[in-house]
């Protein structure tokens, strides 16, 4: 049996979740979900329509409002003994909490998995993704978080699992919540959107990055960034692709002024197509992209922009 | 108050690796190895946190071959107090990490542990959660801030959605993000005098610690090469093959 730990804000789930649904549907079909949360209700509820969930497991307490790790990881090991493996996507959330899980019941965690080979062999990217290995993990019970962007999401509805809740344990009292601090956008999800329009260092300054974000808009694409732009303070780090960073896989990424270090096409490679603008025809930025342009992006971009714009042929 | 921070081996950031044709490994041999570096931002703020008189001493400890010994003396050199080295050769799990590092906090009693917040090699981002899970200790990990608030600390944490802050009792672990800080680079007189610095190395059974391999390594290839495309000319010229040959706009 497997149990995937559902990723949510008590208000809604995380979409990645229903990717690591579907990932451990190759492993075996006998699938429940954990709700961990305070009035999610919702989540719960959401999960319980996804086909591919035997059964809904959820606790609401206040002590697990934040799900700070501390205090979720117990809560995990409580329930685990019956189940073959335990299954989380590999966000922050994921890698905060899962190596907690797999220590207290003496696991050799497998970390971001991107394909299964059999019910015990992966596949798992390493160094930034210069090489893949392939493992097998000789623990009884495995302890796995899964990349979400190599397995298709889940379909979330037409099921009707039942919800179970159980009861919820005192806080470890390790650690409190203060505030969490998130750029809120209408854009598209960087994770998921269908285009991702990402700035470099190329860009110089946070005032200029708004031309990333004017192209990105006309594309109804999600905004990323390199690390030097992120380090350099013109955007959030929330923004950032690559090793270290969020990983993407869209449809369309478009790299602007972006050299191209090892540690960022970790985090882009696998895009389908990849557009790279950069004045430095040297750039190894090019050796990825399917269609280069060596240009001044101050003179290109506003260009490509503007021509977007007469086009108006944007798929949704 | 004592500081472990925990540093690693690893092939230089810089190198391009390459995978060995029999596809046990990658290329280690005569390929430049450096200090993690998320683990210098972790011997960095421990200086710093050392310096603002918050703590006494600061111990790098690193798990790996002998040559993990100058990973160690870089660690003193940019200014730890002393260094211990555990000797284990070939690969080495996080979670036997986690289990050596155990013993080595029962040992040293720091009041806090400092790690990279993931190895450039295997990517696993695990050791330092686990070691937080086997002491029963407050975890920060993926953190960009720390500050020092009565007891606790306030640890800035890089999560997807933006920054987490929280408040973690001390005894804590911290893993460390990029971001933390500037590591600085050793001066000539402090790699000289860091030569002179402490360094107990321990075997693994002075430890008593099991670590038999959980996972094994099947094969290590290399990722299906990505065709190089084309330079177009103009935008305009991009706009039309994204448009009529990629057919994603």
């Amino acid at each position: 049996m497997i149990l995937v730990i559902a990723e949510h804000n008590n208000e809604y789930l995380k979409s990645f979740t229903l990717n690591a649904i579907q990932a451990s549907s190759q492993i075996e079909s006998e699938i429940d979900v954990l709700v961990v949360g305070n009035k999610s209700d919702n989540v719960a509820k959401e999960l319980s329509g996804v086909p591919l969930v035997k059964k809904v497991l959820h606790i609401n307490s206040e002590t697990y409002d934040k799900q700070l790790a501390e205090d979720v990881a117990p809560l995990i090991t409580n329930i685990a003994e019956k189940y073959d493996y335990i299954i989380a996507p590999a966000t922050a959330c994921g890698k905060n909490l899962m190596p907690r899980v797999a220590a207290m019941l003496d696991v050799s965690q497998i970390s971001d998995i991107i394909k299964i080979e059999a019910p015990d062999i992966f596949v798992r990217p390493i160094y930034a993704g210069n090489a893949l290995a392939t493992v097998k993990s000789l623990d009884s019970k495995k302890i796995i978080t899964v990349r979400p962007t190599s397995f298709d999401p889940a379909p979330s509805s037409g099921g009707s699992a039942p919800i179970e809740e159980i009861q919820s344990s005192e806080s470890a009292k390790l650690s409190n919540f203060i505030k969490k601090e998130e750029s809120k956008s209408d854009r598209p999800e960087l994770g998921t959107a269908r285009v991702v329009v990402s700035g470099g260092r190329g860009l110089q300054s946070s005032e200029n990055f708004k031309l990333i974000t004017d192209l990105a808009d006309k594309l109804n694409a999600a905004v990323g960034a390199s690390r030097a732009a992120v380090d350099a303070g013109y955007v959030g780090n929330d923004f950032q692709v690559g090793q270290t960073g969020k990983v993407v896989v869209p449809e369309l990424y478009i790299a602007v002024g972006i050299s191209g270090a090892i540690q960022h096409l970790a985090g882009m490679k696998e895009s389908k197509i990849i557009v790279a603008i950069n004045k430095d025809e040297e750039a190894p930025i090019f050796n990825v992209a399917d269609y280069g342009l060596k240009a001044d992006l101050f003179e290109v971009i506003p260009k490509l922009t503007e021509e977007l714009s007469k086009l108006n042929i944007i798929k949704k | 108050m004592k500081i472990l921070v925990a540093v690693k081996r690893v092939v230089d950031y810089n190198v391009q690796v390459r995978v060995k044709p029999d596809g046990t490994g990658v290329e280690t041999e005569n390929v430049k190895m450096s200090m993690n570096p998320p683990d210098e931002n972790a011997v960095e703020e421990a200086l710093r946190i050392k310096e603002s008189g918050k703590a006494t001493e600061i111990i790098a400890v690193s798990i790996g071959e002998s040559k993990c010994q100058e990973t160690i003396r870089t660690a003193l050199a940019m200014g730890a107090d002393r260094g211990l080295h555990i000797e284990v050769e070939g690969i080495i799990e996080p979670l036997a990490v986690a289990k050596i590092l155990k013993k080595i906090v029962e040992k040293e009693n720091p009041g806090l542990v400092l790690l990279g917040k993931q190895a450039i090699d295997d990517d696993c981002n695990q050791t330092g959660q686990m070691l937080s899970a086997m002491l029963a200790w407050s975890q920060g990990a993926f953190v960009s801030k720390i500050e020092f608030s009565g007891e606790n600390i306030q640890v800035t944490r890089e999560v997807d959605e933006g920054l987490e802050i929280l408040d973690l009792k001390l005894p804590s672990i911290v893993t460390c993000d990029l971001r933390l800080n500037e590591p600085r680079y050793a001066s000539l007189p402090n790699i000289m005098k860091a030569k002179k610095k402490p360094l107990d190395s321990l075997s693994l059974k002075d430890l008593n610690v099991d670590i038999t391999p959980r996972i094994q390594q099947i094969k290590v290839e290399e990722p299906p090469k990505r065709q190089k495309g084309i330079m177009v000319s103009s935008v305009e010229e991009l706009l039309q093959k994204l448009k009529n040959e990629a057919k994603v706009i």
